[in-house]
């Protein structure tokens, strides 16, 4: 080859050092590329340092927020009545699954979950986010977690969760009064936010949305821990780094007797009605039912809305309506506090006679109006006219007070005010009065009206637990006690010695007073009191039937109140009004008569025959006896705490049935 | 054939008759060792991934020793016909190639699945080295843009596979050796012109639009953190947060908690970064600059300007592949499938790697018999 010829006269010194030089230049290029590199990595991890290693935690370490456990409720002596049991529900993180239709079907095969579910799941899935877990299947059954947890490395992306949900062990016999909790909605999450409460809610899923469940949230939910957590680019969590625990919220005790509750449930069963007992010594509320009522529990777990639209149907009668706080006209229930009115006005003595021939009569006006008997009561003073529930007498003398001074002496015990009782869903009732009517009809007042305002009807309602606070009020001779539901909080603490034991912390509740009543004359507080007591006790008085046989000395007084007017010369009979237009039954009572224990009052709507005496007072003397009995049904074992209504409408029935 | 004689009568090390060249085993067994380390951390502390990684460094090791024991001179009788069969090879690849990864560059031979791009990776340079080292230095023109479009060809198959990282490391194995051939300065400046002109032209019309992406991605990673700009994104922050004296070997935790993706191989520079620092840095820098000197060193010495031409060439493509890998994985330049040489975890690159530096080493043991 030439190639040889040409080697041999090539300069290769000169070639050599063409090629060296150019090595040279590459060399030099080199080190400056490496310092290029260096100096970059320097700046990444000298310069840069502090951003990047806090880039470097956040994606490692998050933040988990950990719920309380919400604080437990118990009766008066310490039977459960709002419990945390364990949930298990399916959950599912959506970005973990390749194809989440076909996972979803076999596991849903696997739990026999409807396809009707499945297909609702399926479209609620599309618009979450892919990275959060999703709970598809709330309560799953024992069975249903065990056959999963088998077959769970079929599974990737899904997991069960156990969770503690509120669970009320009496179902329809607490709601009205303890209410219940429920997943937290857009609304309540605004309302948190408002409230600055949001951080401590981040992991808590329900809240208190009726009764004491929403009145105490803020006590019974207690403060959120966290869990600081290392994970990895799946989320995964690896390790605990630190955790700071939640504090529990706190138990509470209510002033609320379940076994009286119990007896109310049953005196009431078949009628539309609501019953409340108080201590009127504290204000203490020892029985609050409303009938018919409906189980909390639905709300808890989200009712569907199958059950929802049953519950509001006309013919389960308002189920969710508390009626121990919903307006009633009183009838002739308030009669004893208009008694107290006139005497303090001084326009009639314990003396004092009227004349009552069966009607009355407004001076220079026809129409009468009937005494409830038409023949009627003949001379009646003070006491007869309460004994008789005389309504003559009650015309003449709110004819004579006017609506004003009614309705000032009425506002004083309570009637068109909330109460204050710690349950927000109380209703003021109407206590009329000139400037009332003149605001809500734009009307002048007629003396007419003043009339039937005198025997508690006309515009006036009143709740059950208004008139068992009214009644309070006068048994207490003026004093107000805010009625009430909680008895005592109490939380478990680390004590302040070395030791660190915890150890629980009651406090008292604390019984909020408003301004009493004084009268002139007190004497005229034994004075109503005394006609109450004849009520019931003397034989042909109209509460006589009501205690008639009892061990203990109580007092009381009827009411039935018209739904419907009635002409004034027509006489009235159930069997021939509609149902809805029938009359409704009241009745108060309180004993023992000296040093009174407990307050009731009773309201009943649409009776089908008689009035408060025949359909209302015996749910009250029902509660009286077992208040005043011997308690059997649960007290005998206060330490068992049955987790079941059932096991207690056993009880019910076999214990309490007997007597 | 003239200084034989003489030559043979001097004294010849052990290492010599190995045909080692005993600096450059030291680096590249340095850089090996601390590949094992690097690689058990980065894939999961998994003994499985370490002893495939050892095979191959074992392989790699055996491939290097026995290219160092043939004559480099002897290259070059080789060099047309096994460079024509490379560029069937690839044209075959592109006609009925194995798919892989989204691309086209592996060849089924029944026993094995083959890369003929890794071929052309030495094939290349030799060829190259070849042409130009027939006639005087430096080379003429015409020779140059015959000597270009020799690396055009398959430089340009292999983008169409589309292989970037390897079409970029075979055209500068070529450019290099015309570089050391001692082309003028002028049409250097000339070039670089030509082509700044043409790199519109490749992004109109011959980039694919990932390729683009990338390219987008590198300039504004923030852009799309959890999609195109995530690898680029943890990358930099596993490499800003191991600080000066890094979290300590198996403690990186971007890449222990995986939120650095392709961690023992393209990115694994990030995972040393991470658990080794500025300090570890700075010795793998210095560790790889020596290889590259040593390298050079071995050039400069050879006594055939074809042998010059091609250690010069293998060399400086190694430090491209250094350079290219930080440069990406740092974010100073777009994403490219390029390794970490001699410490990503990866197989076939890593076999001719090492078989390009046992070239290196038989010009360095070999130069003083076969002229």
């Amino acid at each position: 080859m030439a190639r040889k010829k040409r080697v041999a006269i090539r300069d290769h010194s000169a070639e050599a050092n063409l090629f060296a030089r150019r090595a040279f230049i590459t060399f030099i290029s080199v080190v400056v590329l490496c310092l290029v590199l260096f100096s970059n990595i320097y700046d990444l991890e000298v310069n840069s340092y502090d951003k990047y290693q806090t880039r470097s935690n956040s994606n490692r370490i998050k933040l988990l927020p950990v719920a309380p456990n919400r604080g437990l409720i118990y009766d008066r002596n310490g039977v459960l009545l709002a419990d945390n049991t364990p949930v298990y529900s399916l959950e599912v993180i959506p970005e973990q699954v390749d194809d989440i239709n076909k996972q979803l079907a076999e596991v849903s095969a696997l739990l026999e979950i409807s396809q009707e579910k499945q297909d609702k799941l399926l479209k609620a899935l599309k618009s979450k986010r892919r990275f959060k877990p999703i709970e598809l299947y709330s309560r799953l059954s024992e069975q249903q977690v065990s056959l999963f947890s088998v077959n769970q490395h079929k599974f990737p992306g899904f997991f069960i969760d156990a969770r503690l949900k509120r669970y009320y062990p009496f179902a329809d016999l607490t709601t009205h009064s303890l209410g219940y909790v429920a997943r937290i909605n857009r609304k309540d999450s605004q309302q948190l936010e408002k409230q600055g409460l949001a951080e401590n809610y981040a992991a808590t899923r329900n809240i208190g949305k009726l009764g004491l469940e929403k009145y105490y949230q803020d006590i019974l939910h207690g403060t959120i821990g966290h869990q600081e957590v290392e994970i990895n680019n799946q989320g995964r969590i690896i390790r605990t780094l630190d955790f700071t625990p939640p504090i529990p919220g706190k138990d509470l005790t209510l002033t609320l007797d379940i076994e009286l509750q119990m007896v109310a449930k049953r005196a009431l069963s078949g009628k539309r009605g609501a019953v409340v007992a108080i201590d009127p010594r504290d204000g203490g509320v020892l029985a609050m039912y409303s009938n018919p009522s409906f189980d909390g529990n639905l709300f808890v777990h989200g009712i569907s809305s199958k059950k929802y639209k049953k519950l509001l149907a006309p013919s389960s009668n308002k189920p969710l309506l508390n009626r121990a706080v919903q307006g009633y006209p009183p009838a002739s229930t308030i009669k004893p506090l208009l008694a107290i009115t006139g005497l303090e006005a001084g326009l009639i003595t314990a003396e004092t006679e009227i004349y009552d021939p069966g009607f009355y009569q407004l001076p220079g006006i026809e129409t009468k109006r009937r005494d409830w008997k038409r023949w009627g009561h003949g001379k009646v003073n003070l006491t007869k006219s309460l004994e008789q529930s005389c309504n003559v007498y009650y015309y003449d003398l709110a004819y004579k007070l006017g609506i004003t001074r009614i309705s000032q002496m009425m506002e004083k015990f309570g009637f068109g005010d909330y109460t204050g009782i710690d349950i927000h869903e109380e209703s003021r009732a109407i206590m009329p009065s000139i400037e009332w009517k003149r605001a809500r009809y734009n009307q002048s007042w007629y003396t007419g009206e003043t009339l039937s305002v005198g025997i508690g009807q006309s515009y006036w309602t009143v709740t059950p637990l208004q008139l068992a606070q009214a009644v309070s009020i006068l048994v207490n001779r003026g004093k107000i006690k805010v009625p009430h539901f909680l008895k005592a909080s109490s939380e478990a603490r680390s004590s302040e010695d070395a030791s660190g034991a915890a150890k629980t912390v009651v406090t008292e509740y604390e019984v909020d007073e408003k301004p009493p009543i004084t009268l002139q004359n007190p004497e005229n507080w034994q004075l109503v009191l005394d006609a109450l007591h004849n009520t019931v006790q003397k034989v042909g008085a109209t509460g006589y039937n009501a205690f008639k046989g009892s061990t203990y000395d109580a007092a009381g007084k009827t009411g039935s109140a018209q739904t419907a007017n009635i002409g004034q010369d027509e006489k009235y009979d159930a069997t021939k009004v509609q149902e809805n237009q029938r009359d409704n039954a009241m009745f108060i009572a309180f004993a023992p008569f000296e040093n009174p224990e407990i307050v009731i009052a009773v309201a009943i709507e649409n009776v089908a025959k008689g009035g408060g005496a025949s359909n209302a007072a015996p749910v009250a003397r029902q509660i009286m006896d077992q208040y005043f009995g011997d308690r059997k049904i649960i007290s005998s074992d206060k330490n068992k705490h049955p987790l079941h209504s059932n096991i207690y409408q056993q009880n019910i029935t076999t214990t309490a049935g007997t007597r | 054939m003239r200084n034989t004689g003489h030559d043979q009568q001097r004294q010849r090390t052990l290492w010599q008759r190995l045909h080692i060249d005993l600096p450059l085993l030291i680096g590249i067994l340095t850089l090996l060792t601390l590949g094992l380390f690097v690689v058990y951390s980065a894939g999961g502390q998994d003994t499985a991934v370490l002893i495939r990684h050892a095979k191959r460094v074992g392989v790699a090791l055996l491939v290097m020793l026995l290219v160092a024991q043939f004559p480099p001179l002897s290259y070059r009788k080789w060099a047309v016909p096994v460079f024509i069969l490379g560029l069937l090879l690839l044209i075959a690849v592109l006609l009925f190639g194995h798919v892989g990864k989204g691309a086209q560059r592996w060849l089924d031979l029944g026993i094995t699945k083959f890369q003929p791009s890794e071929i052309m990776k030495l094939v290349v340079p030799i060829m190259i080295a070849w042409y130009v080292s027939q006639y005087d230095l430096p080379t003429k023109i015409s020779r140059i843009i015959i000597a270009f479009i020799l690396v055009l060809m398959p430089t340009l198959l292999i983008a169409k596979q589309p292989d970037l990282g390897t079409s970029l490391l075979i055209a500068s194995s070529g450019i290099f050796v015309i570089f050391l051939a001692g082309a003028s300065w002028k049409l250097i400046g000339t070039c670089v012109g030509i082509a700044s002109a043409f790199a519109p032209v490749l992004w109109m019309f011959l980039m694919k639009p990932y390729q683009k992406q990338r390219v987008l991605t590198f300039l504004n990673p923030e852009q799309d953190p959890l999609g195109a700009g995530y690898h680029i994104i943890q990358s930099k922050i596993a490499i800003g947060s191991g600080g000066i004296h890094g979290k300590g070997w198996l403690q990186g935790t971007q890449s222990q908690l995986e939120f650095l993706p392709e961690r023992h191989t393209d990115f694994i520079f990030a995972v040393f970064s991470e658990e080794f620092g500025l300090i570890g840095v700075s010795m793998l820098l210095t560790v790889y600059l020596a290889i590259v000197m040593r390298g050079l060193w071995i050039a400069v010495h050879a006594q055939h300007a074809f042998t010059k031409l091609l250690a010069g060439s293998l060399t400086l493509t190694f430090f491209v592949y250094v350079f290219v890998n930080i440069g990406m994985v740092s974010g100073l330049l777009p994403v490219v499938g390029v390794p970490l040489p001699l410490v990503s975890y990866g197989g076939t690159s890593m076999v001719t790697l090492m078989a390009g530096f046992g070239m290196l080493m038989a010009i360095s043991t070999h130069r003083r018999f076969h002229v």
